[in-house]
């Protein structure tokens, strides 16, 4: 019964997906250009962006059905939005793409390679933790409460995750982690702990210490919303200068501006599915669905 | 009227008050806001600390005059080699069972905490037998069933006592001991870890699986320190219980520090009030030493915690100098 279901809804996204596509291609003329010279900023972190693809996710959490059906492609170096009001499964769905959270139905990949799962015949079939947690270690993941740890200093929250995933050596990951902490601008803080710095600031550890491991995607789970509005912006400024790179992010956000400001594509969810997705000019100030259009004149 | 609150309000803001004289305010007494407040008498408090302070007085003048207590005698014995002894194989006892029954109480909460119903039962039925059995009954239940030993011993994953098994019977009196108070002690070890592994943050676990840390790392270098934080307290208060608990080891003929009091007590039975003081001296002792470790690893495992650690008794005592010299300077400059 529940599978002629997924069907149906299957079948009733595949129209508007079309339409995404071409969309997609108008999109990729207007930021094809300003990819060029931020290739070398990338070079020098040693990332490769990465493609993400999210393919008839669902997933629930006893009978309430979070993410119902959601398909997403983001392509290297794409800078993806995610909107919705609370409760439209955001946070689940990027919690879905690094396997923090199992889809009871679906997969999601990263360039082609699935993640969390093996094909298995025609089926699919868990892959061992320790398999997971090396998959993890290319997706970077920035929670909304920073979730540093506390009993390390700035230097080694930032530098840890290499060492321990055998990808440097100590004096290689401190090497690093203090030019990730120079790009985001708080060199002079690697000896001090988390508590002892502001939200912005710790943030941006944060935002360091997730591409310490030079992931070919970076997730953020609402970044700034446990931030003082003064401490947005050096969150948001460094969250440009990596969208400029041309990094490969995904981000669950509030910021309405910064999401006109930086995304090549919105996407708005409601009820754990994907109502409306297209380039911000589209979705954020012609919205097609009423449901968006709704969400937009509270927001905005 | 409508003058002398504003004078003082601009005095408090301008430094030097005396430098600007006023005319038409002839001799004013110091303004107000440069004054100092007296503070409230409390004469209450006066009263009640003397009445404590007689009582402390009277208490302290028992215990020296009182010939009762005998303090010669337990200068006599604080220092002989048999308590000496006793006080060794207490120290010996208390450690490996600390040891054992912290590493025990972990690999217990680990089970407790698993995704593996049969892990989780067995490490709450274990829990429950040995918080519910008091301590003695194990004891002589060991003691008792000594024979059978050998037999028993190849299923319980308390390992370093075993090999002193075939020793001398002081030897096998002191796994019998070490074995019994481990068992006793993995059980509330197992509660307090697992208390502090719960008291870390869900986040900091989602974080440290984010990152895709080893899972061994996750736990010895993410989620333990934390844990460590709350779990201190509360295993050093077990700790102390444990160190008294080891009185117990008497019962299966073991002489630690409470055996030899009571062995030396009954053959000499004019000394049993001193040697019980001697007891209580180096247990007090033992407790004292173990707080004062306790006060360091707690501050070592609050770094980051705490955006300023607690002082250490050195500092305090260099505060308070530093306080006392500043109020001096202040109440001679007033």
């Amino acid at each position: 019964m529940s599978g002629e279901a997924r069907r149906t809804t299957v079948k009733t996204r595949t129209d508007p997906q079309e339409q995404e596509q071409e969309q997609e291609q108008e999109q990729e003329q207007v930021t094809g250009t300003g990819t060029a010279p931020a290739a070398e900023v990338i070079g020098a972190l040693g990332i490769q962006p990465a493609a993400v693809e999210v393919h008839d996710v669902h997933k629930w959490y006893g009978a309430h059905h979070v993410l119902d059906g959601v398909e997403l492609t983001v392509r290297p170096g794409e800078v993806t939005v995610v909107l919705g009001p609370s409760g439209s499964g955001k946070s689940t769905l990027l919690r879905v793409i690094n396997h923090l959270e199992k889809p009871e139905i679906g997969h999601v990949s990263l360039n082609g390679e699935l993640i969390g799962v093996r094909r298995h015949g025609e089926r699919l079939k868990e892959l061992g933790e320790r398999v997971i947690l090396g998959q993890r270690s290319r997706i970077g993941f920035v929670f909304q409460n920073f979730n540093l740890f506390p009993h390390l200093t700035v230097l080694d929250n930032v530098a840890a995750a290499p060492v321990a995933t055998g990808k440097l050596s100590r004096p290689e990951a401190r090497q690093l982690a203090r030019d990730l902490l120079a790009r985001v601008g708080l060199a002079d803080k690697s000896s001090a702990y988390p508590r002892q710095l502001s939200g912005g600031q710790q943030q941006r550890v944060a935002i360091a210490r997730a591409l310490a491991l030079r992931p070919g995607v970076i997730l953020f789970d609402e970044p700034t919303s446990a931030l003082d509005p003064e401490l947005v912006g050096e969150v948001l400024a460094v969250i440009k200068d990596l969208a400029r790179s041309g990094t490969t992010l995904v981000i669950v956000t509030h910021e309405i501006g910064f999401a006109r400001e930086i995304a090549d594509r919105v996407v708005f969810m409601d009820g754990g599915r994907i109502v409306e997705q297209g380039p911000p000019a589209q979705v954020l100030d012609h919205p097609q669905q009423e449901r968006t259009r709704d969400f937009l004149s509270k927001v905005l | 009227m409508s003058q002398s609150p504003g004078a003082a309000v601009s005095s408090g803001s301008a430094p030097p008050a005396e430098a600007i004289p006023r005319p038409d305010v002839p001799a004013a007494p110091k303004p107000l806001a440069a004054q100092r407040v007296l503070p409230l008498r409390r004469p209450g408090r006066w009263i009640i600390t003397a009445v404590v302070l007689v009582l402390v007085a009277q208490i302290a003048h028992g215990l020296v005059t009182n010939p009762f207590y005998q303090w010669d005698r337990f200068q006599y014995w604080f220092l002989r080699p048999t308590i000496l002894d006793g006080l060794l194989i207490t120290l010996e006892v208390a450690f490996y069972s600390a040891v054992l029954g912290l590493l025990g109480g972990i690999l217990l909460a680990l089970a407790r905490l698993s995704p593996s119903p049969v892990l989780r039962a067995v490490s709450w039925v274990y829990t429950w037998l040995f918080r519910s059995v008091p301590l003695i009954v194990v004891l002589l239940f060991l003691y008792n069933f000594s024979a059978l030993y050998r037999t028993l011993s190849v299923g319980v994953p308390f390992g370093p006592a075993f090999f002193t098994f075939d020793e001398s019977r002081i030897a096998t009196d002191m796994a019998i001991a070490v074995i019994g108070l481990s068992l006793n002690e993995a059980a509330y070890a197992s509660e307090v870890v697992r208390g502090g592994i719960l008291s870390v943050d869900q986040g900091q676990h989602e974080a440290a699986s984010a990152l895709g840390l080893p899972k061994r790392y996750q736990f010895a270098k993410i989620v333990f320190p934390q844990a460590l934080r709350s779990i201190t307290p509360n295993y050093v208060n077990q700790l102390i219980g444990l160190i008294k608990g080891t009185s117990l080891v008497f019962y299966v003929s073991l002489l630690d520090l409470f055996g030899s009091v009571q062995s030396m007590g009954s053959t000499y039975p004019g000394d049993i009030v001193p040697l019980l003081l001697v007891a209580t001296a180096w247990y007090l002792i033992l407790t004292s030493v173990v707080s004062v470790i306790q006060f360091y690893v707690e501050r070592y495992y609050s770094r980051g915690a705490l955006r300023t650690l607690p002082p250490t008794p050195l500092q305090k005592v260099r505060n308070g100098l530093r306080e006392v010299r500043a109020r001096v300077r202040r109440e001679t400059a007033i």
